[in-house]
C-alpha cells in the first residue's frame, strides 16, 4: 500500500484513498497508512488534502483522534474550500464516535460558518447544530445570528428552515415569533429549493390557520404548473398533506390539480386525485371515480392503498354516494393486489357498512363474494366474524348461511373455526333457522381439526338448551375478562385446594382495548408490528401493587383510573394520582417528581382529608425523591360499609415531606433537614371510579339475560345541556360505562336518541343502562337501570340525580 | 407521509446507483447502514426500482417508503435515493450534478462501454459529490476541477490513427526539410 503512495499519478493516488475508505471496516493495522495520509493531509498539493482528510477520518479511532486533532483544527479553518468542507464533514462523522473531542472544535466551526463558499457554510452549520443539539438556548442563539446575517448557500437555508421549524415545534411558539417570520421570508427567496422547503415547513406546523397557509399554498400552486416533474411531485404531495387538515385552503388549486390528473407520471396523478377526493364536492365524486378506475391497475400497491384510504374518508363525508363507491371497491377487490391492499379495501367496506345501515346488504353481498376466493386467512376470518354479527339481523339471513357453510367445507382450519362460530350466531338469533343450523353443526363435529370439533360440540350443546340467557352469555358476548388475569387466577386456584367452584367474578376485567388510530394516510414502508398479547396497563399495576405487602390482603384489583394531575405543569413538585379500586378499598397512588435540583425530599406522604364517610387506613411513604426521579407514595382508604350509595367523595390533599438542601451539581445532601408541606389540588372520587367499562356486542341479549327483577326507571331534565351530542358525552364520561351498539354516535337532525351503556360495578355485578333522550326545549332523559344487585341500581340512580 | 418533520441533519442521501439497460448494477453506494444491509437485499431493491421506472421516463418516483429521483441517457439509468420527507429538489440537484460530471468525463458519451472503461473516474466523481450520506458538492464544475480526470483517448478509432499518421508524416517532412537545408548550406559554404 505504501508503494502506491509514492506514485505521482493523481488518479492513482485518489483511488488509493477510496480503497482505504472501503477497507476501513476490515483492516486492523492502519498505522502505516496513517502516517502517509497525515503527510498528504498537510502537504502542499491541495488536490490531495481534502480526500486524504476524509480517508484518514474513516480509519481513525478515538485514540488516534487526539493525535491528529491539531491538523483537523487547522484544516477546518483553511482557506481552500474543499479542504474545509472535507474536514467539517469528517468531523460530523466522528461526532458519533467521540463527541467530546469534536466538541472542542466548535470555535473553528463557527469561524468556518462565516466563509463565503456555499458548501462550507452548509457543512459548518450542520456540524454546529449537531454539536449543540441538546442545548436549546445555544441553538436559538445560533439561529438568531444566522438569520440576521444572511447566508448565501441554499442548502444552508434549507437546514436553517428545518432547525427553525423544529424549534418552533418544541417551544410551541406562536406565529408571531421571529422564527416564523424568517421562514415566511424564505418563501420569497430566489432559489426554488429554499422556497419549497419553507412552504413545506409552514404546512407541517401543527397549529396553522388558513391565513398563514395562504402564501405557502399559492407558492405550491405555482409549482404545480412547472415543467419539472420533481417540482410538480413535491407540490402535489405537500398539497395533499394540507388537504388533510385544511381542505378549504386547497380548493383554490382544484383547477391545477385537475390538470395534473392526466400527468404522465403516475405518482403525481394519483396524488392529485387523492387530494381532489379530499376537497371535492359531492357532484364531482362520480367523475373522479371514473377517472381513478381507468388507471388504478397501473399504479403500485402503496399508492393503491392511499387511494383506498382517501375513498374511505370520502365515504364518511358523503354517505349518500355509498352505492357508487361500493361498486368501485368491489371491482378493486376482484383485481390482483397484495395483502395490505386487500385489507385496506375490506376495512373500507366494513366501515361503510357500519356507518351506513342502508348499504349493509350490498356490502355483505360483496364481501361474501370475496371470501369465495380469498387467499388471506386473516381477511376471511374477519369477514366471517362480521357476517356472524350482522347477518342474523338482515331480512333474509338464510342466504348468508350458504356462503358460510361453503367455508366450513373448503378452507383451512382457522377459517373453518371462524365459520362455525358465525353459524352458531345465526342459530342463536333466528329460531326458524335453528334446526338447519343444528344439522350443519352435527356435520362439523366430524371435522378433522380439533378446534373446529370443539367449537361445534360446544355450540351444539348450548343451542340445544334453547335458553336465551345461555345464548347471550356464551355465543354473543364473549369473554370479558383480561386473559393474563384469568391465567393467574386459574393458576392460583389450582394451587390452593378448595371446595367451592372457580368464580369468574374474581378475575379482573379486561379494560376495553384501546384501538390505535393509525393516522397513516400515506404509503409507508411496511413495518412489522408484533401482534402479541401485551399485558395491559391494569395487569402492570396489579403486579406493582401486589409487591407491596400491606396491599396483598385486599384481593384482586378491580379497576385503575387514568392519571389525574394534582399540580400545575411547571411547579416545583409535579404530582399525579392514579386511583385503584379494590373490592372494599381504594388505593391512591401518587407519582411525585421533584423538579428542584437543589433539594432532596424524603419520607414523602400525601395526607388526605375526606369529605364524606370514607376512612383513611394507612399511608405508605415514598422513601426518597432526588432530582427528577419520580417516586410513588400510596394511601389506603377503606370504603364506607354502612351506606353503599355514598360513592362519590372529595379529598383535600397535602404533600408532607422532609426536605434536605443539597448541592445542585453533585447531589450531596446536607445533614439536617426540615419538615415542609405543599398543598395539592383536591381529588375527586366519582361513581365512574367504581365501574369498569365492558363492551357487550349484543346489548339486547345482555339486557334479557340480566333480567328485570332489579329494574328501576326515572326521568330527569338536564337543564344546562343544549344538544343531544353534549348530553350523550356527559353521561358517558360521568358514569364511566361503555356505550354499546355504536349508540354513542347521535345521527344528525334527530330529536331523540337511545343510548345503551354497559359496565360492571365493583364487586362483580353487571349493570346495564338504557337512556332515552329527547330534545325539546332542553334535554329530557329517561333512565332505565338493570343489574344483578339492587344496591347497584340505587347507586346509579342516586348519582345521576 | 406522517406529519412529523425530519430531524434537521446533514445526512440527506441514502443511496446512489447506476444501472444499465437490463437492470444490472454498474455502480452503487449505500450510505445508510440500516437500509438494506446485505447484498441480496440491495439487489432486490434495485430490481424493484428498475422494473417500476425504466418504462416511463419520469424523473421522480416513490417506492418502499423512499423518494427516488432518476435520469436516463442512451442506455444508462442514474438513481439517487432519499427518505420520504427529504426535500426532493435537493435530491434533484445531487442527481443533476452527478449526471453532468459523469457526462463531462465521458466526453458526452454516456453509455455503458465508455463508463466501464472510465470506471475510476466515475468512482472519484461519486466520492466527491457525496460523502457518507452528506452532500459534499453540488456544482459539477467544482467537482470536475477536484477530480481532474482525463478520459483515455481510445487509440483504436480510425480518426486517431489517421491523426497519428499525419503527425508522423508532418514530422518526417519537417526532418527532411531541415536535412535538405543543412546539406544545401554545407555545399554552398
Amino acid at each position: 500500500m505504501t508503494r502506491l503512495f509514492q506514485s505521482n499519478d493523481q488518479t492513482l493516488r485518489r483511488m488509493c484513498y477510496l480503497t482505504i475508505k472501503e477497507m476501513a471496516n476490515i483492516s486492523e493495522d492502519v498505522i502505516i497508512v496513517t502516517s502517509s495520509l497525515t503527510k498528504d493531509m498537510t502537504g502542499k498539493e491541495d488536490v490531495y488534502r481534502g480526500p486524504a482528510i476524509r480517508a484518514l477520518c474513516r480509519i481513525t479511532d478515538t485514540t488516534m483522534l487526539q493525535a491528529i486533532e491539531r491538523y483537523m483544527k487547522q484544516a477546518i479553518v483553511d482557506k481552500v474550500p474543499s479542504v474545509s468542507s472535507s474536514a467539517l464533514v469528517s468531523s460530523l462523522h466522528m461526532v458519533k464516535m467521540s463527541y467530546d473531542v469534536v466538541k472542542r472544535w466548535v470555535n473553528e466551526a463557527q469561524e468556518a460558518a462565516s466563509s463565503d463558499n456555499i458548501m462550507v457554510q452548509y457543512h459548518a452549520l450542520g456540524l454546529l447544530y449537531h454539536l449543540r443539539k441538546n442545548d436549546r438556548l445555544a441553538v436559538t442563539k445560533m439561529l438568531n445570528k444566522f438569520t440576521k446575517s444572511g447566508l448565501k448557500s441554499p442548502f444552508a437555508y434549507c437546514m436553517l428552515i428545518r432547525i427553525a421549524s423544529k424549534l418552533l415545534d418544541e417551544t410551541e411558539g406562536g406565529h408571531d415569533s421571529p422564527l416564523f417570520d424568517f421562514i415566511e421570508s424564505c418563501l420569497r427567496n430566489k432559489n426554488e429549493m429554499v422556497v419549497y422547503e419553507a412552504a413545506s415547513a409552514i404546512v407541517h406546523m401543527p397549529n396553522c390557520t388558513a391565513r398563514e397557509l395562504a402564501p405557502a399554498v399559492s407558492v405550491l400552486q405555482l409549482f404545480c404548473s412547472s415543467p419539472k416533474a420533481a417540482l410538480r411531485y413535491a407540490a402535489v404531495r405537500t398539497l395533499n398533506k394540507v388537504a388533510m387538515k385544511h381542505p378549504s385552503a386547497v380548493t383554490a388549486c382544484n383547477l391545477d390539480l385537475e390538470n395534473l390528473i392526466t400527468d404522465s407520471n403516475r405518482s403525481i396523478a394519483t396524488l392529485a386525485i387523492t387530494t381532489l377526493l379530499k376537497t371535492g364536492s359531492e357532484s364531482s365524486v362520480d367523475r373522479l371515480m371514473k377517472q381513478i378506475s381507468s388507471f388504478v391497475s397501473e399504479i403500485s400497491d402503496e399508492f393503491k392503498v392511499v387511494v383506498v384510504q382517501a375513498i374511505s374518508a370520502l365515504c364518511q363525508k358523503y354517505p349518500r354516494k355509498h352505492s357508487v363507491m361500493m361498486n368501485f371497491l368491489s371491482n378493486m377487490l376482484r383485481d390482483d393486489g397484495g395483502f395490505e391492499y386487500k385489507r385496506a379495501i375490506v376495512d373500507c367496506i366494513i366501515s361503510i357498512i357500519e356507518e351506513n345501515p342502508e348499504s349493509k346488504e350490498t356490502g355483505l353481498a360483496h364481501l361474501c363474494e370475496f371470501i369465495e376466493d380469498c387467499e388471506h386467512t386473516v381477511l376471511a376470518t374477519k369477514i366471517l366474524h362480521l357476517l356472524g354479527k350482522e347477518g342474523p339481523r338482515t331480512p333474509q339471513p338464510s342466504k348468508y348461511i350458504r356462503f358460510i357453510f361453503n367455508r366450513v367445507v373448503l378452507e383451512s382450519e382457522a377459517v373453518r373455526a371462524a365459520a362455525v362460530s358465525a353459524l352458531a350466531k345465526f342459530g342463536a338469533q333466528n329460531d326458524d333457522l335453528l334446526p338447519s343450523v343444528l344439522v350443519l353443526m352435527q356435520r362439523c363435529m366430524m371435522d378433522s381439526d380439533d378446534e373446529v370439533r370443539d367449537r361445534a360440540t360446544f355450540y351444539m350443546n348450548v343451542l340445544q338448551q334453547k335458553q336465551k340467557a345461555l345464548n347471550a352469555a356464551y355465543i354473543f358476548n364473549g369473554l370479558s375478562v383480561s386473559i393474563p388475569g384469568l391465567e393467574k387466577s386459574l393458576h392460583q386456584y389450582t394451587l390452593e385446594p378448595s371446595e367451592k367452584p372457580f368464580d369468574m367474578k374474581s378475575v379482573p376485567l379486561a379494560t376495553t382495548p384501546i384501538t390505535e388510530q393509525k393516522m397513516e394516510i400515506a404509503p409507508v414502508a411496511t413495518s412489522k408490528l408484533p401482534e402479541k398479547l401485551a399485558p395491559s396497563r391494569q395487569d402492570i399495576y396489579q403486579e406493582q401493587l401486589a409487591s407491596i405487602p400491606e396491599f396483598q390482603a385486599l384481593g384482586p384489583l378491580f379497576k385503575s383510573s387514568e392519571p389525574v394531575q394534582l399540580t400545575e405543569a411547571e411547579t416545583e413538585y409535579v404530582v399525579r394520582c392514579i386511583k385503584h379500586t379494590f373490592a372494599r378499598h381504594m388505593v391512591f397512588q401518587f407519582d411525585c417528581t421533584n423538579t428542584l435540583n437543589d433539594q432532596l425530599l424524603q419520607k414523602v406522604v400525601v395526607q388526605m382529608e375526606p369529605s364524606e364517610a370514607y376512612e383513611v387506613a394507612h399511608y405508605i411513604p415514598a422513601p426518597s425523591l432526588p432530582y427528577s426521579q419520580p417516586g410513588s407514595s400510596y394511601t389506603l382508604v377503606r370504603l364506607p360499609d354502612d351506606d353503599p350509595t355514598a360513592v362519590s367523595c372529595t379529598f383535600s390533599c397535602t404533600m408532607k415531606y422532609l426536605v434536605r438542601d443539597c448541592d445542585p451539581n453533585t447531589g450531596e445532601p446536607d445533614d439536617d433537614g426540615y419538615d415542609d408541606e405543599y398543598v395539592l389540588e383536591d381529588l375527586e372520587v366519582t361513581v365512574a371510579d367504581h365501574i369498569q367499562k365492558v363492551l357487550k356486542p349484543n346489548f339486547g341479549a345482555a339486557w334479557e339475560e340480566v333480567g328485570d327483577e332489579n329494574e328501576k326507571e326515572e326521568t330527569f331534565a338536564l337543564a344546562s345541556v343544549r344538544t343531544l351530542d353534549e348530553a350523550v358525552g356527559n353521561i358517558i364520561s360521568f358514569l364511566g360505562m361503555q356505550p354499546c351498539e355504536r349508540s354513542d354516535k347521535v345521527p344528525e337532525n334527530k330529536n331523540s336518541h337511545v343510548l345503551f351503556l354497559a359496565g360492571v360495578f365493583r364487586g362483580g355485578h353487571d349493570v346495564l343502562v338504557r337512556a332515552r333522550l329527547a330534545l325539546a326545549d332542553g334535554v329530557t332523559m329517561q333512565v332505565t337501570v338493570r343489574s344483578t344487585e339492587e344496591t347497584v341500581v340505587d347507586v346509579i340512580l342516586a348519582s345521576v340525580g | 407521509m406522517d406529519s412529523t418533520s425530519l430531524e434537521p441533519s446533514l445526512y440527506t442521501v441514502k443511496a446512489v446507483f447506476i444501472l444499465d439497460n437490463d437492470g444490472n448494477r454498474l455502480l452503487s453506494k449505500y450510505y445508510d447502514p440500516e437500509l438494506y444491509p446485505t447484498m441480496k437485499e440491495q439487489k432486490n431493491f434495485e430490481n424493484n426500482v428498475f422494473s417500476k421506472t425504466h418504462k416511463a421516463d419520469n424523473e421522480i418516483a416513490f417506492l418502499e417508503g423512499m423518494t427516488i429521483v432518476y435520469k436516463s441517457s442512451i442506455d444508462l439509468f442514474f438513481y439517487v435515493v432519499g427518505s420520504a420527507q427529504e426535500n426532493e429538489l435537493m435530491l434533484m440537484s445531487v442527481l443533476n450534478c452527478l449526471f453532468d460530471s459523469v457526462s463531462h468525463i465521458l466526453r458526452k458519451n454516456v453509455e455503458r462501454r465508455c463508463l466501464l472503461d472510465n470506471m475510476e473516474g466515475v468512482f472519484l466523481v461519486v466520492d466527491e459529490i457525496i460523502d457518507g450520506g452528506v452532500i459534499l458538492e453540488s456544482d459539477s464544475q467544482q467537482v470536475l476541477q477536484k477530480v481532474n480526470y482525463r478520459a483515455d483517448d481510445n487509440p483504436l478509432t480510425e480518426q486517431s490513427v489517421a491523426q497519428h499518421l499525419t503527425e508522423k508524416l508532418a514530422l518526417t517532412t519537417n526532418v527532411l526539410q531541415s536535412a535538405k537545408e543543412q546539406i544545401k548550406w554545407s555545399i554552398l559554404k
